[in-house]
C-alpha cells in the first residue's frame, strides 16, 4: 500500500466520514486515493474555511474535525483555524503536506516549517518522516485530539512519504507513557468540596465550555437543582445548562447579564466546572468575587489557580466528577434567602433593549428564537453580533451555540455552520453574522451552494465593525476610526453564487423574512439593514469589577 | 529568583523547541541548559536553570511542561534536595612565574590547568555554584580571556 492509501484507510479506522480541505502540489497522492475512497470530501473555497468547518463540524458532533491542505500556503491558511480550535479546546486533526523529506529545510516551492509554525497552536503535531510511522501517529493523533482536554493535532506528510510502499498495520492501542490525562477527581478532594458546598449560603455554579465536551449536561442539571443554586455559563458554555431553566443566570462577564454579575460577586462559594476564569470573564482580577471560596473542576491542571486562587481544585472529567459529587452531596443547602436576592437583581437589571419601532439587532435575534422554536443550531461571527446571539438567543441543549470564543476569530461563523450542517443535515443551522465578519470567508457561500449544504445566513448590517465602534464610541471619544466598513449588495452577491438573498429594512418585514429562509431550500442570506449605533448592553469597561457594568436602556 | 528544573523528555526531534517555546512566549529567558540521553536512549534529560520574576508564572510554565505530550517528568529543585555541578572552561593570562601561584589555587579550589600555550593557560573546574563562583574569584587576578560554562547538571540523592 502506498503511503497515502495508509492515510486514508487509517483514518477511516478513526471513523472520518468526512473531511474539509483543498488540493495542491503535495498532497496529489492523497487526493489520487481519495478519488477512490468512500470518505467525503468536501472542497472549500479557502483553507481557513476548510479549518473552521472541520472546527465546526467537531463542536456540532462531538466527533473529530478533520481537514486536509497542501504544504507552505495551503498549511498556512489553515493556521487561523487551528489557532481557533485550540483556544476552545476542540478536537480536530489537520493533515498538511509537505515538500519531500529530502527537500526540507531548502526552501522548496511551497515550503514552509509547519510543524514549527503551528507547535505553540497545537495540542501536538506531528512531521511523519517514514512511511512506517504512518498508522502509529494518525492513532496517536486522533487519540490526543479527542481525549484530556480536547485540541487540535496536526500531521505534516511529505509528499514522498505519501507515495512510499509500507504495510498496513493497525496499532492494536495507544500508548503514550508521557500522556496520561487525569481523568477521575480525587475522591478527597470531591468529599472537601461536598462538605463546602453543604455549608454554603450564597452558592453559584459557573459552567464552561468542558461540561459541553465532557457531556456533563445532565450532571450539571442534576446539581443545579439538588443544591438550589443559581447557575451562570460562559460564552463556550451556552447550552450546557437550559436557559430556560428558573436556576439559569444566563452567561457572565464583560456582556454577561448584570444579575449573573451581581450573583457572581456577592456568592459565598463559586463552583467553576470545565471553565478557565478567562479575564472577559473575571474583568478585575483583584476584585472578582470577594467573598467566595471556589471549588474548580477540570481536566486541565493547568488551568487551575491560573488566574484566579482556587480553594479546592478537583483535576478531572466534568461529568465523572459530577457523578462522585452528586453521591457525596447528602444535605441540600438552604439556598431561600439567597435565590430570593438573584430574584431580585433579575427584576431589577433585566437584558433590555429599547424598541423605538427601529429595525434592533436584538428583535432579529428575538424573532429568529421564535421562528425556529430554539430548534436551530446558531453559529455566529465575532463582535456584536455574536453577543446579540448569545444574550438573545434561547440555547436549551449542548451543542447548539458554536462561536469562537478563546481566538475571537472574525469569520468563523459560515465555514464553521457549514460543517455543522454537515454533521448535523437534519438541523436548521443560521450564522448570525455581522456584515464585517461575513466577508471575510464569504467565499465559502460557494461551498454550501455547490454542496447543497443550506444554511441560513443572518446578516445584522449596521455598516460598521460594531463592536469596534462601540469602544470608540463609548472609550474613545466617540472618535470613529476606520470602522465604517462598505459592504456589496448581499442580495445579489447571493444569487450570483447561487444562494437566495433577502433585504430586510423593517421591523415588520423580520419574520416574513426569516419565514421564507426557512421554507426556500437553498443557502439563504438575510441582509437585515439594522440600527447602525446600536450597542451591546450591558457592558464591563475592560479593567473594570465585572459588577460595575454600564447600563442596559438607553 | 533562580529555579533548577529537570525534565525527562522523549528523545525525539522538535522536543527541545517545544520546551524552549514556552519560557519565550511568556518572556522567560533560560539561563543554561544541558540535555543528553540517559541510559534508556529514547529519553533525553534536561536541566533548565530559569530566573523566574513571578513564581506563579512559573508555576504555570511546569504545568504547562507537564502538558507537552513529549515531556514524560518535570522535577522543579528548588526546595527539593540534590546535587549539582557544572564545568567551565577558562582561557586566563599565564606568565610562566605565576605557575606556582596556580597551583596553589588548585590546592584550595576545584578546578586544574589542562594546557598552556604561550601567555594563555586553559584551565577547566567541575563544580557546584559556589566553588565554580569562588573558583572564578580567585582567577580574576590573572585576567579571564575567555569563559565557558556547560550549565548546571542536576540530580537527586
Amino acid at each position: 500500500m502506498k503511503g497515502s492509501e495508509i492515510l486514508l484507510e487509517a483514518l477511516k479506522r478513526e471513523g472520518v466520514e468526512v473531511m474539509f480541505g483543498y488540493p495542491g502540489g503535495q498532497v496529489l497522492p492523497i487526493f489520487d486515493s481519495l478519488y477512490d475512497s468512500d470518505i467525503k470530501f468536501i472542497l472549500t473555497r479557502h483553507e481557513q474555511g476548510a479549518a473552521h468547518a472541520a472546527d465546526g463540524y467537531a463542536r456540532a458532533t462531538g466527533k473529530v474535525g478533520v481537514c486536509l491542505a497542501t504544504s507552505g500556503p495551503g498549511a498556512t491558511n489553515l493556521v487561523t483555524g487551528i489557532a481557533n480550535a485550540y483556544m476552545d479546546s476542540i478536537p480536530m486533526v489537520a493533515i498538511t503536506g509537505q515538500v519531500k523529506s529530502f527537500l526540507i529545510g531548502n526552501d522548496a516551492f511551497q515550503e514552509a516549517d509547519v510543524t514549527g509554525i503551528t507547535r505553540p497552536i497545537t495540542k501536538h503535531n506531528y512531521l511523519v518522516k517514514d512511511v512506517k510511522d504512518l498508522t502509529r501517529t494518525i492513532r496517536e493523533a486522533f487519540y490526543i485530539a479527542s481525549t484530556g482536554r480536547p485540541g487540535p493535532v496536526l500531521i505534516d506528510i511529505p509528499s514522498d512519504i505519501q507515495l512510499m510502499d509500507g504495510e498496513f498495520i493497525w496499532p492494536k492501542n495507544v500508548e503514550i507513557r508521557s500522556y496520561n490525562p487525569t481523568l477521575f477527581g480525587h475522591p478527597g478532594q470531591i468529599k472537601k468540596a461536598a462538605r463546602l458546598i453543604t455549608a454554603a449560603k450564597k452558592p453559584i455554579i459557573y459552567a464552561g465550555g468542558g461540561v459541553i465536551s465532557s457531556g456533563a449536561h445532565k450532571e450539571l442539571k442534576m446539581l443545579a437543582e439538588k443544591i438550589n443554586a443559581p447557575l451562570t455559563w460562559t460564552l463556550m458554555g451556552i447550552g450546557g445548562f437550559p436557559s430556560t431553566h428558573e436556576l439559569a443566570l444566563g452567561m457572565l462577564g464583560m456582556h454577561g447579564t448584570a444579575y449573573a454579575n451581581h450573583a457572581i460577586m456577592e456568592s459565598d462559594l463559586i463552583i467553576a466546572v470545565g471553565a478557565r476564569f478567562d479575564d472577559r470573564v473575571t474583568g478585575r482580577l483583584d476584585a472578582f468575587a470577594p467573598y467566595a471560596k471556589i471549588i474548580h473542576i477540570d481536566v486541565d491542571p493547568s488551568s487551575i489557580s491560573k488566574n484566579v486562587n482556587v480553594h479546592i481544585p478537583i483535576v478531572g472529567d466534568a461529568k465523572n466528577i459530577l457523578i462522585e459529587l452528586l453521591k457525596e452531596i447528602k444535605k441540600t443547602p438552604n439556598t431561600g434567602d439567597w435565590l430570593k436576592t438573584v430574584e431580585g437583581w433579575k427584576k431589577k437589571y433585566p437584558l433590555s433593549y429599547k424598541d423605538d419601532g427601529k429595525l434592533k439587532p436584538q428583535f432579529v435575534i428575538e424573532q429568529l428564537y421564535e421562528v425556529t422554536e430554539g430548534e436551530a443550531i446558531i453559529t455566529t461571527e465575532v463582535g456584536q453580533n455574536q453577543m446579540w446571539a448569545a444574550q438573545w438567543y434561547k440555547y436549551t441543549a449542548p451543542r447548539t451555540f458554536i462561536s469562537s470564543g478563546g481566538l475571537g476569530t472574525m469569520g468563523f461563523g459560515l465555514p464553521a455552520a457549514m460543517g455543522v450542517k454537515v454533521g448535523c443535515p437534519e438541523r436548521v443551522v443560521f450564522d448570525i453574522a455581522g456584515d464585517g465578519s461575513i466577508q471575510m470567508n464569504i467565499q465559502e457561500l460557494m461551498t454550501c451552494v455547490a454542496n447543497k449544504i443550506n444554511v441560513k445566513v443572518a446578516i445584522l448590517n449596521n455598516g460598521y465593525l460594531g463592536m469596534v465602534r462601540q469602544w470608540q464610541e463609548l472609550f474613545y471619544k466617540h472618535r470613529y476610526s476606520q470602522v465604517g466598513i462598505s459592504s456589496p449588495d448581499f442580495v445579489k452577491l447571493a444569487e450570483s453564487y447561487g444562494a437566495a438573498g433577502i433585504c430586510v429594512t423593517k421591523k415588520e418585514e423580520v419574520r416574513p423574512a426569516l419565514e421564507k429562509a426557512m421554507s426556500i431550500d437553498n443557502t439563504v442570506l438575510i441582509d437585515f439593514r439594522v440600527e447602525p449605533e446600536e450597542n451591546v448592553f450591558p457592558m464591563v469597561p475592560a479593567g473594570q469589577a465585572i459588577n460595575q457594568f454600564i447600563g442596559g436602556l438607553a | 529568583m533562580k529555579h533548577t528544573i529537570s525534565l525527562l523528555v522523549e528523545n525525539k526531534f522538535g522536543v527541545l523547541a517545544r520546551i524552549a517555546g514556552l519560557f519565550s512566549a511568556r518572556g522567560y529567558n533560560i539561563a543554561s541548559l544541558a540535555v543528553s540521553e540517559t541510559l534508556d536512549p529514547t529519553v533525553s534529560y534536561m536541566t533548565i536553570v530559569v530566573e523566574a520574576k513571578d513564581e506563579k508564572i512559573l508555576e504555570q510554565v511546569k504545568k504547562q511542561l507537564n502538558k507537552l505530550i513529549d515531556v514524560i517528568t518535570v522535577t522543579d529543585y528548588t526546595k527539593k534536595e540534590h546535587v549539582d555541578r557544572e564545568l567551565i572552561l577558562a582561557k586566563i593570562n599565564f606568565a610562566a612565574k605565576d605557575k606556582n601561584k596556580l597551583a596553589n589555587i588548585f590546592h584550595k579550589y576545584v578546578g586544574k590547568v589542562i594546557q598552556h600555550k604561550g601567555d594563555i593557560a586553559i584551565i577547566e573546574a567541575v563544580g557546584d555554584s559556589t566553588q565554580i563562583k569562588a573558583l572564578l574569584e580567585v582567577l580574576d587576578k590573572f585576567g579571564v580571556r575567555e569563559l565557558i560554562r556547560t550549565g548546571k547538571l542536576a540530580i537527586s540523592n
